[in-house]
């Protein structure tokens, strides 16, 4: 479960950003998740009320943008979707490829107050 | 929704970056943009703060420090992941029996709990620090940076991490090792590699361990290793017993061609 850790990651980051601002709690954070990110939302959903608890971000809403994976064939320059890392290139079936995309895993912003 | 003065709609609430911008659009009031005015009711002051910032990026900083500190000192530090029970403990007390007399050897043994890893690397002479992770599960590049400064590594050397027995978690968390190796044993299933495809594909070597026990197995090999190529292309294999010795050799061939000498 190192979306425990993720969300831990997130909490650390907001404290700093709160207090930087001069603001004392979070009522929104948006999220950007890659669908490679390696982080599955539902495990990320479980751990986060424990996350947050007594934290600025108790009451945040959470916005989360999902990006799509994306990758490039290394072999025929074909661009195609990924839904598994495994997935080769539907043109030519190579399984050398360069994902440019889906890997994020960020805090794009926060609303603090 | 423009983020400056908020003109705009947008489903549900929108979080926009606060920023001097110049953009034309149109208002259906009249108004200056630059007067000024007192308002004296109460209200709550929000303010957004545009990040952009990768939630891991303290790990990988510190990640990133370590593995310049390994670099000049000429440490070659391996990463090693598995499933629990794979035989990482037992592969690597093999390695450190037939090359520590070679090369010096460091060992981090990362475990949820218990000093068993470690007292079986202490038993062999070799320098080791248990990082216990408690509820964690994975090693994270602080941990390793810590132990490291406890195990005051020579230069030219090795330093093993063997990560906490889990096929998922430590897939995420750079160390700032020089390379990471899985361990999967035969007895684990051909499919293993697409399973569990993220640890495959941020690893650059696979052990495959267990070789001795292919006889009472219905193992296909090439099965094995295509689903883990499926999965990264560039993997590089070696078929192991760590149990017998068999097929160790190319291994050690490999580790030795690692470190400048």
């Amino acid at each position: 479960m190192h979306e425990l850790s993720i969300a831990l990651g997130i909490v650390d980051i907001a404290e700093k950003e709160t207090k930087k601002a001069n603001a004392t709690k979070v009522d929104a954070i948006e999220l950007i998740i890659g669908t490679l990110s390696g982080v599955e939302p539902e495990a990320l959903e479980f751990v986060w009320q424990v996350a947050v608890q007594d934290t600025v971000l108790a009451k945040a809403e959470r916005h989360i943008e999902y990006i799509e994976a994306k990758a490039k064939c290394l072999e025929c320059e074909t661009t195609f979707s990924v839904q598994n890392v495994y997935d080769a290139c539907p043109k030519c079936n190579s399984y050398f490829k360069d994902v440019f995309q889906g890997k994020e895993l960020k805090i794009k912003a926060l609303e603090v107050s | 929704m423009c983020g400056t003065c908020g003109c705009g709609t947008g489903d549900g609430p929108t979080i926009v970056k606060i920023e001097n911008h110049d953009h034309d659009h149109s208002h259906g009031h009249d108004h200056s943009h630059t007067h000024t005015h007192d308002h004296d009711h109460s209200h709550t002051h929000k303010t957004v703060i545009e990040l952009e910032q990768d939630i891991l990026q303290n790990n990988n900083l510190l990640a990133a420090r370590n593995r310049g500190f390994f670099d000049a000192k000429n440490i070659f530090a391996i990463n090693l992941v598995s499933s629990p029970g794979s035989g990482k403990t037992s592969f690597l007390e093999r390695t450190l029996a037939d090359l520590k007399d070679q090369y010096p050897f460091y060992v981090i043994e990362g475990d949820q709990q218990t000093q068993n890893d470690a007292n079986r690397i202490h038993a062999l002479q070799v320098p080791v620090v248990q990082v216990n992770t408690g509820k964690g599960c994975h090693l994270e590049s602080d941990m390793i940076y810590n132990a490291v400064k406890q195990l005051a590594p020579k230069d030219h050397s090795f330093l093993m991490i063997e990560n906490v027995g889990n096929l998922v978690c430590p897939a995420m968390f750079d160390l700032g090792e020089n390379k990471r190796v899985v361990v999967i044993s035969i007895t684990e299933g051909e499919d293993k590699p697409i399973k569990y495809p993220d640890m495959f594909l941020s690893s650059d070597i696979c052990i495959i361990n267990k070789m001795d026990l292919q006889p009472y197995l219905k193992i296909d090999m090439q099965k094995l290793k295509d689903y883990a190529l499926q999965v990264n292309p560039h993997l590089q294999f070696f078929e192991v017993s760590a149990t017998t010795g068999e097929g160790m050799t190319p291994w050690y061939d490999w580790l030795s061609q690692q470190i400048k000498k």
